[in-house]
C-alpha cells in the first residue's frame, strides 16, 4: 500500500485528455448534452447581473421621472424573460445533474470492468511481481479519486468556466477599465493560489505517504494481534503506534492547514477587487473618464447602474475562480488516480500464439481419430498445419516430456538449469527437495504461467508453444496448496471445476476427495455459503473442496501442489483411497513435505537449487543412500 | 446519538481548536456579510460626496473588513486542520488501544483487514466530515442567517420572500436524505462485496487460470458491477435534484425581488428602497444560494461518513470479553494444570461446543502430547490455560487456582504459548526475541535459542542475533520461524510452556533435540504439545487423543499403541514400512470410554 503519489511533469494533460477521450467513447452525445447544459445553466446564473444593469437604467431610472404606470410594460417584459431563461436553466439544471449520475456511475462501471477484464488477460507473473494491496488499491482508492474528479471537479469547473469566460464578456461589454482591474486583482489570486497550492501538496503527499506507512504498521501488528496478547507486549505495542501516528498527525495537520488557508485567502482577495473596483469606478465617474467598452469608446462617462452591476459581476466573478481553486487538491488526486489506471490498463496482457486446440473425439478400434460434437470422454489434439492446409489429429494421453529446461523468473538468474523429466501417461512423478529448490517452478512451466528460457517441453509430442493456453490449461489439473475457494455455496465452489456438472457429479466428486464427510456435517451441507476465501472452513476442509474441485473437472494430467499439506495425517491416510482413485489412469506430479504420500510415485526427482540431483523409485533412493534417504530418515529438514 | 457521544470522546486536547474555529468562522462569516452592505453605504456616499478623500475613507474601512475577516477566515482554517488531523489521530490511538485491549474472542470476530479499513478509509471519512463540520457547516448557516438579517434591515417587506422560500426549501432537502439514507445504506455494503470479490479473484488467479474461468469470473463481475451501479446511480440522481431545487427556490425569489423591488423603488421615489439596496438584496439572494448548496455537499459528505462513523463506534464500543478479577493473584505456584468438566463454544450463539465436558488433571512438570484431527479442538484444549478463552461451563485451574482469579498478565507471563498461526515482526532476531523478556541479556538470548536449536541457524547468518527479520518472517525458513518462535516463548521463563503444533516444519531430527533439550533443562516445566507427528509425542508422559471436541483416549505410547484406533492409524500411517491398513487391529470402541477421565 505505501505508493508514491506522484505525477510526472507533463503528463497531467496528456492524462486528462486520454481520460476525455475514453468518457467520450461511452458517453459522447450524453457529454455534450451535458456540457450544453451546464453553458446554459451558468449564463442563467450570471444574467441577474445583467438584468439589474437593465433594471437600473431601462426601468428604475426613467420610472423615477416618469412614474410606475411609464415603465410598468417594461419591467413586466424583463420579469418575463428572466422567468423564461430561469426556467430554461433549472431545466438544464435538472437534465446534466441527472445525467451527471447516469455518465459518473456508468463510465466508473465500465472502468471497472475494463480493469476486471485487463486483469484477467494478464499473465500469472503480474500477480507474483505486485502485492495484491497495490492491485486492489487501482480499484478503491484510484476509482474513487476518479469518482470524485466526474461527479464533482468536472461539472463544477465547467460551470465555473462558462461562468467566467460569461462574466469576462460581459464585463468587458461593460467597462474594459473595470474589467482590466478585476483581472489585475485575478492575476494576484492565481500566484497566491499556487503558492498556497504548492505547498498544500507537498504537504498532501507526504501525508499520502505516512497514511501509507501507518497501514502498514497496523496491518503487520493486528495480524500478529494474537502474539501481542499472548506476550502481553500491548503497551510496547501502543507506544510503537503513537510514533507512527503523530508522524501522520503532523503531516496531516500542514496540508489540511495550508488547504483550508486558500478558501479565506481567494474570497478575501475578491472584497479587495470589490473594493478596487468601486474605487475605480468612482475615480472614473468623478474624472468624467469616457467608457471604454468592447465595441469602442462611449461618449458618455459609465453609469451609475454599470458601475452597481459590474460590482456584482465582479463579485461573481472571484467566487467562481474561488471554486476552481477549491477544486485543485482533488484534480491534483485524481489526475494520479487516473494516471495509475491508464498505467494498469496499458499492462501487456499475456499473449497466446497457439493454435493446437483441443476437441472432443471418437477414436475407432484402428485409432483412427474424428472430431465429435459431443462429450465423448475422449480428447485430442486437433493440429491444423497452415502450410499444407490439412488437419492432424492426435489423442490426448497426458504424455509429457521435458528436455534440458532452463529458466529463471529474471533472465539474470536462472533457477532451473537442464531439468529433463519424461513423464508417460499415468504415471506419476514426484518432486522432492527445499523450498526454493524449484519444484513449484517446474509445474508453473508445464501450464505455461511462465514461458521456458531454454528446451523444450512436448505434451503428447506436440510443442506445448503451440497449444493455445486455454486448451492446455484445461486439460491440465492443478491443486495448489494455498487453497482459493469463492464466495458462494460449497457446490458452487466443486462445480467450478466443470461448470456444467450435475449435482450427483458434484457430490460424487466431494466423495473421491474424501470430503463429503465433513460437508454433509455443516448445517447447510453443500448449501453452506463460504465467504471471505472460505474462512469459515479449517485449511484442510478447504484442501479438500480443491481436491474435490479437480476431480469434477476431470482432467488427464494432475498437478498436485502440496495439496494435502494442511490435512492431518489421520484424514490424509483415510483420503488415501479416494486420491488413489483419482490419480488412476492420469499423469500425475506431486510435489510433497510429507514423503510418506510419495512413496509409491513411478519416478521421484529430487531437486537442489533447480538442479534434479537423484531421480529414480523410492526403493532405488533409498539403496542409493544418498539426499533423498537423508531426507527420509529426516536428516535434512525440508522447508 | 451515541455513535456521536463515542466519538466526541476522542477530542480531547483539541476540544479548544473545535470550538475556536466554529467562533472564527462565525466571526469571519458575519464580516464578510456586512461588506456587501457598507458597499451599498459607500456608493450611496460616494454617489453624494464624490471627492477623493471620501472615496479613499469608505474604501479604506472595506480593505480593513476584509482584512478582518481574512484573518478570522485563515485561523479558522488553521484551528479546523489542527482540530480534525488531532481528533483522526485520537481516533487512531483510541482504536488501537482498543483493539490492544480485545481477547482471543474479540479478535476473532473482527477480520484483521477490517480493522485496518477502520483505522485508515473510516478515519479518513470522518476528519474530512468533521473538518467540513466545524468549517463549513457552521458558516453556511450563518451565512445564511445573516443574508436574510441583512435583507430584513434594507427592506423588510421585500425580505418576506426569503423567508417564505427557506422552509420550502428545507422540507425539499429533508424529502431528498430521508430517501436516499437507506438506498446508501444498502449499496455501500454491495460496494464492499464487489471489492471483496475482486480481492477473492487476485487470491485466486492461478485457479482462475488454471481452469479457464477468465470468461466466467468476467460475467461474474460485470453482474456485480451493474448491482453496484444500478444502486449508486438510483441514490444519486436523487441526490441531483439538489441544485435544480434550490436554484428553482432563489431565482424564483430573484425574480419576485426584481420586480416588487423596482416597483417600490419607483413608487417611493427611491425613499423605501433605492437602486444599491436592490443590488445588495439581489447579492444576499445569490450568497443565500451558494450557502445552501454548499450546505447540502456537507449532508452528502457526512451520510457517507455516518456509516464510517458507526464502523468505528463499534470498535470502540466493543468490551473485552475477559476482565481482571478485583483482587487477583499475581503468582503462578506451580506448573500443574487441572480441568473440571470443562466445556466450551466460541460464542454464545454457537450450536457446538468445541469442547465438551474435558476433564483433565495434570502434574507440574509432565509432558503432555496431544493428538487428534482437523477440528478435533486441539487448540481450543490449550488456550484455555493461559486464558485466552473463558471456558463456557466448568474451571480451568492452573497451580490449583482458578485461571479467573490470576491477574492476566501475571498468568501469560507464566503461561508461555506458541501458536499454530505464529508470526514474527520485522525487526532484528533480538528484538524479536526480546518480546519474551525485555530485559534479557545476551547470554539468556542464546541459552534460549541454543534449546530451541535455533543458534546454528542464526550464527550463520552473517549477522548474527542482528539479521533483519522481513515483515511476516519471510526471509527464514517455515522451520527457522518456528524455532525463533520457540525460542522467543522460552524466555518468558514460564511455568507452562505450550507448543501448538510448532514444530511441523522442523526435521524430525531437530525436533528430537528440542524436546531433548526440554526434558533435560525444563524438567519442572509443564509441556503441552501438540502435534501432528506421532514421533513428537511417542516419549510424553501423558498422551491425549481427542476427536470431536472430546478426549477420547489417553495413555502412554504403548497403551495407545496396543488399545487405539485412530492411534493406531496415525501411527501406521505415519510409519507405512511395511504396515498397511490391514494390520491395523480393531482395538478401538471400548477402551475410549474407559480411559476418559483417567490421570
Amino acid at each position: 500500500m505505501n505508493r508514491r503519489v506522484e505525477i510526472k511533469k507533463g503528463s497531467a494533460m496528456k492524462i486528462l485528455g486520454r481520460l476525455f477521450r475514453y468518457m467520450s467513447h461511452y458517453y459522447k452525445w450524453e457529454l455534450l448534452l451535458v456540457i450544453v447544459c451546464i453553458a446554459v445553466t451558468a449564463v442563467a446564473g450570471i444574467s441577474s447581473s445583467v438584468f439589474l444593469e437593465l433594471l437600473i437604467d431601462d426601468v428604475i431610472t426613467p420610472g423615477l421621472e416618469h412614474g410606475f404606470d411609464y415603465i410598468a410594460k417594461t419591467l413586466y417584459t424583463i420579469a418575463g424573460i428572466m422567468a423564461g431563461i430561469y426556467a430554461l436553466g433549472i431545466l438544464c439544471s435538472f437534465t446534466y445533474t441527472r445525467l451527471m449520475a447516469v455518465i459518473t456511475q456508468g463510465f466508473l462501471k465500465h472502468v471497472r470492468e475494463d480493469m476486471f477484464d485487463k486483469m484477467q488477460s494478464l499473465p500469472v507473473k503480474y500477480f507474483d511481481t505486485h502485492t495484491h494491496g497495490d492491485i486492489m488499491s487501482y480499484y478503491t482508492n484510484d476509482v474513487d479519486a476518479l469518482r470524485q474528479l466526474i461527479s464533482q471537479s468536472v461539472p463544477q469547473g465547467l460551470f465555473s468556466l462558462v461562468s467566467i469566460l460569461t462574466l469576462l464578456v460581459t464585463m468587458l461589454v461593460s467597462s474594459v477599465y473595470l474589467t482590466l482591474v478585476v483581472l489585475a486583482g485575478v492575476a494576484v489570486m492565481v500566484i497566491v493560489t499556487k503558492f498556497v497550492g504548492t505547498k498544500s501538496a507537498k504537504y498532501f503527499v507526504r501525508q499520502q505517504n505516512s497514511m501509507g506507512k501507518t497501514e502498514g504498521f497496523v496491518e503487520e501488528m493486528i495480524n500478529g494481534q494474537k502474539v501481542i496478547k499472548v506476550f502481553c507486549h500491548e503497551e510496547m505495542s501502543k507506544q510503537d503506534f503513537e510514533a507512527v501516528n503523530n508522524e501522520l498527525y503532523r503531516d496531516a495537520d500542514k496540508a489540511n492547514g495550508y488547504g483550508n488557508i486558500l478558501m479565506p485567502a481567494i474570497m478575501n482577495l475578491g472584497h479587495v477587487i470589490f473594493v478596487a473596483v468601486a474605487i475605480v469606478g468612482g475615480a472614473l465617474v468623478l474624472g468624467g473618464v469616457h467608457n471604454l467598452t468592447l465595441t469602442g469608446l462611449e461618449a458618455v462617462v459609465i453609469s451609475m447602474g454599470s458601475i452597481v452591476a459590474f460590482l456584482n459581476m465582479s463579485r461573481q466573478f472571484t467566487l467562481n475562480i474561488g471554486q476552481v481553486s477549491m477544486q485543485i487538491n482533488a484534480v491534483v488526486m485524481a489526475i494520479a488516480g487516473a494516471g495509475r489506471i491508464f498505467e494498469f490498463l496499458d499492462n501487456e496482457s499475456e499473449v497466446d500464439n497457439g493454435y493446437v486446440e483441443l476437441v472432443n473425439a471418437e477414436i475407432d478400434e484402428k485409432g483412427n481419430i474424428t472430431e465429435s460434437e459431443a462429450r465423448t470422454g475422449k480428447w485430442a489434439w486437433r493440429h491444423p498445419h497452415k502450410a499444407e492446409g490439412t488437419v492432424t489429429y492426435t489423442e490426448l494421453k497426458g504424455d509429457i516430456l521435458l528436455l534440458d529446461v532452463d529458466f529463471g523468473y529474471v533472465p539474470e538468474k536462472l533457477v532451473l538449469h537442464d531439468v529433463s523429466i519424461y513423464a508417460k501417461p499415468g504415471q506419476k512423478i514426484a518432486f522432492v527437495g527445499a523450498t526454493g529448490a524449484g519444484k513449484t517452478t517446474i509445474t508453473n512451466l508445464i501450464n505455461r504461467f511462465y514461458d521456458i528460457e531454454d528446451g523444450k517441453i512436448r505434451y503428447d509430442g506436440i510443442n506445448i508453444n503451440k497449444i493455445k493456453k486455454a486448451d492446455l490449461r484445461r486439460s491440465l489439473g492443478m491443486v495448489l496448496q494455498d487453497t482459493n475457494l469463492f464466495t458462494g455455496t460449497i457446490m458452487d465452489n466443486i462445480r467450478y471445476g466443470k461448470l456444467d456438472a450435475t449435482d450427483e457429479e458434484c457430490i460424487a466428486a466431494a466423495k473421491l476427495a474424501g470430503a463429503h464427510d465433513f460437508i454433509t456435517r455443516l448445517p447447510d451441507g453443500y448449501e453452506t455459503m463460504l465467504t471471505g476465501d472460505g474462512s469459515n472452513l479449517s485449511q484442510g476442509q478447504k484442501q479438500l473442496l480443491s481436491i474435490a474441485r479437480v476431480a469434477v473437472a476431470d482432467p488427464p494430467v494432475l498437478i498436485l501442489d502440496e495439496a494435502t499439506s494442511s490435512i492431518d495425517t489421520r484424514t490424509e491416510y483415510l483420503v488415501q483411497k479416494g486420491m488413489d482413485a483419482l490419480m488412476e489412469g492420469r499423469t500425475v506430479f506431486v510435489i510433497a513435505h510429507r514423503l510418506s504420500t510419495i512413496q509409491n510415485s513411478d519416478a521421484i526427482m529430487v531437486l537442489d537449487h533447480g538442479r534434479i540431483i537423484e531421480r529414480g523409485t523410492h526403493e532405488e533412493l533409498i539403496a542409493k543412500r544418498g539426499q533423498y534417504y537423508q531426507l527420509y530418515t529426516g536428516a535434512f529438514e525440508l522447508e | 446519538m451515541n455513535v456521536i457521544k463515542t466519538l466526541t470522546k476522542s477530542l480531547r486536547e483539541f476540544k479548544k481548536e473545535t470550538v475556536l474555529s466554529p467562533v472564527l468562522v462565525s466571526l469571519e462569516v458575519v464580516v464578510e456579510c456586512l461588506i456587501p452592505l457598507y458597499m451599498v453605504t459607500m456608493l450611496e456616499k460616494i454617489e453624494a460626496d464624490n471627492s477623493i478623500e471620501n472615496i479613499l475613507f469608505w474604501g479604506g474601512i472595506l480593505l480593513l473588513m476584509a482584512a478582518v475577516s481574512l484573518l478570522f477566515g485563515m485561523l479558522a482554517g488553521r484551528y479546523a486542520a489542527k482540530a480534525s488531523a488531532g481528533f483522526s489521530k485520537n481516533l487512531r490511538t483510541d482504536i488501537y488501544n482498543s483493539v490492544q485491549g480485545f481477547s482471543f474472542a474479540n479478535i476473532d470476530k473482527f477480520s484483521a483487514s477490517s480493522l485496518v479499513t477502520r483505522m485508515t478509509t473510516d478515519v479518513v471519512n470522518i476528519q474530512n466530515a468533521f473538518m467540513m463540520i466545524i468549517r463549513i457547516a457552521v458558516r453556511s448557516p450563518i451565512m445564511l442567517v445573516v443574508s436574510v438579517i441583512m435583507s430584513f434591515t434594507i427592506n423588510w417587506k421585500i425580505a418576506l420572500i426569503f423567508l417564505a422560500i427557506i422552509p420550502v426549501l428545507g422540507v425539499g432537502l429533508f424529502l431528498i436524505f430521508r430517501k436516499v439514507d437507506p438506498i446508501f445504506a444498502k449499496v455501500f455494503k454491495k460496494y464492499d462485496a464487489m471489492n471483496e470479490s475482486i480481492q477473492e479473484n487476485i487470491k485466486g488467479i492461478r485457479v482462475v487460470k488454471s481452469y479457464v474461468r477468465e470468461d466466467y469470473e468476467r460475467g461474474k463481475f460485470n453482474r456485480t458491477a451493474q448491482n453496484v451501479r444500478a444502486d449508486f446511480q438510483r441514490g444519486e440522481m436523487i441526490i441531483a435534484l439538489n441544485s435544480p431545487l434550490m436554484q428553482f427556490a432563489i431565482w424564483t425569489a430573484i425574480t419576485v425581488i426584481c420586480i416588487f423591488g423596482s416597483k417600490i423603488i419607483v413608487e417611493s421615489g427611491g425613499v423605501d428602497l433605492n437602486k444599491e439596496a436592490l443590488s445588495s438584496l439581489i447579492a444576499y439572494g445569490a450568497q443565500c444560494m451558494s450557502a445552501l448548496m454548499t450546505l447540502s455537499m456537507v449532508m452528502v459528505m457526512i451520510s457517507i461518513a455516518t456509516s464510517s462513523a458507526e464502523r468505528v463506534a463499534e470498535v470502540l464500543n466493543e468490551k473485552s470479553t475477559l476482565t481482571n478479577p478485583e483482587e487477583p493473584v499475581y503468582e503462578v505456584p506451580d506448573g500443574s494444570v487441572e480441568f473440571r468438566h470443562v466445556s466450551f463454544k466460541y460464542s454464545e450463539k454457537a450450536e457446538r461446543y468445541a469442547l465438551s465436558d474435558v476433564d483433565l488433571k495434570i502434574k507440574a512438570g509432565q509432558t503432555v502430547g496431544i493428538l487428534g484431527g482437523t477440528g478435533s479442538s486441539k487448540t481450543s484444549l490449550v488456550n484455555l490455560i493461559p486464558r485466552l478463552y473463558d471456558a463456557t461451563e466448568g474451571e480451568v485451574l492452573v497451580g490449583g487456582i482458578n485461571v479467573k482469579d490470576y491477574d492476566l498478565e501475571s498468568l501469560r507471563d507464566q503461561v508461555s504459548v506458541v501458536l499454530q498461526k505464529n508470526v514474527l515482526f520485522s525487526g532484528t532476531i533480538k528484538q524479536n526475541l526480546r518480546w519474551g523478556d525485555p530485559d534479557a541479556t545476551d547470554e539468556e538470548l542464546v541459552e534460549a535459542c541454543k534449546r530451541a536449536q535455533a543458534h546454528e541457524f542464526i550464527m550463520s547468518f552473517p549477522d548474527g542475533y542482528d539479521t533483519y527479520i522481513e515483515q511476516g518472517g519471510t526471509n527464514v525458513s517455515g522451520g527457522q520461524k518456528q524455532r525463533l518462535c520457540i525460542a522467543r516463548a522460552l524466555l518468558k521463563k514460564p511455568k507452562i510452556l505450550i507448543l501448538d503444533d510448532s514444530t511441523s516444519a522442523v526435521d524430525t531430527k531437530t525436533d528430537a533435540l528440542i524436546r531433548q533439550a526440554f526434558r533435560e533443562e525444563m524438567p519442572d516445566v509443564t509441556k503441552f504439545i501438540i502435534a501432528q507427528r506421532v514421533a513428537s509425542v511417542e516419549d510424553s508422559d501423558l498422551i491425549l487423543i481427542m476427536d470431536g471436541g472430546k478426549i477420547v483416549a489417553m495413555g502412554r505410547h504403548e497403551e495407545l499403541l496396543a488399545s487405539n484406533k485412530i492411534y493406531q492409524e496415525v501411527y501406521y500411517s505415519q510409519n507405512r514400512m511395511g504396515a498397511s491398513a490391514s494390520d491395523i487391529k480393531d482395538a478401538g470402541g471400548t477402551a475410549f470410554a474407559e480411559e476418559g477421565g483417567a490421570e
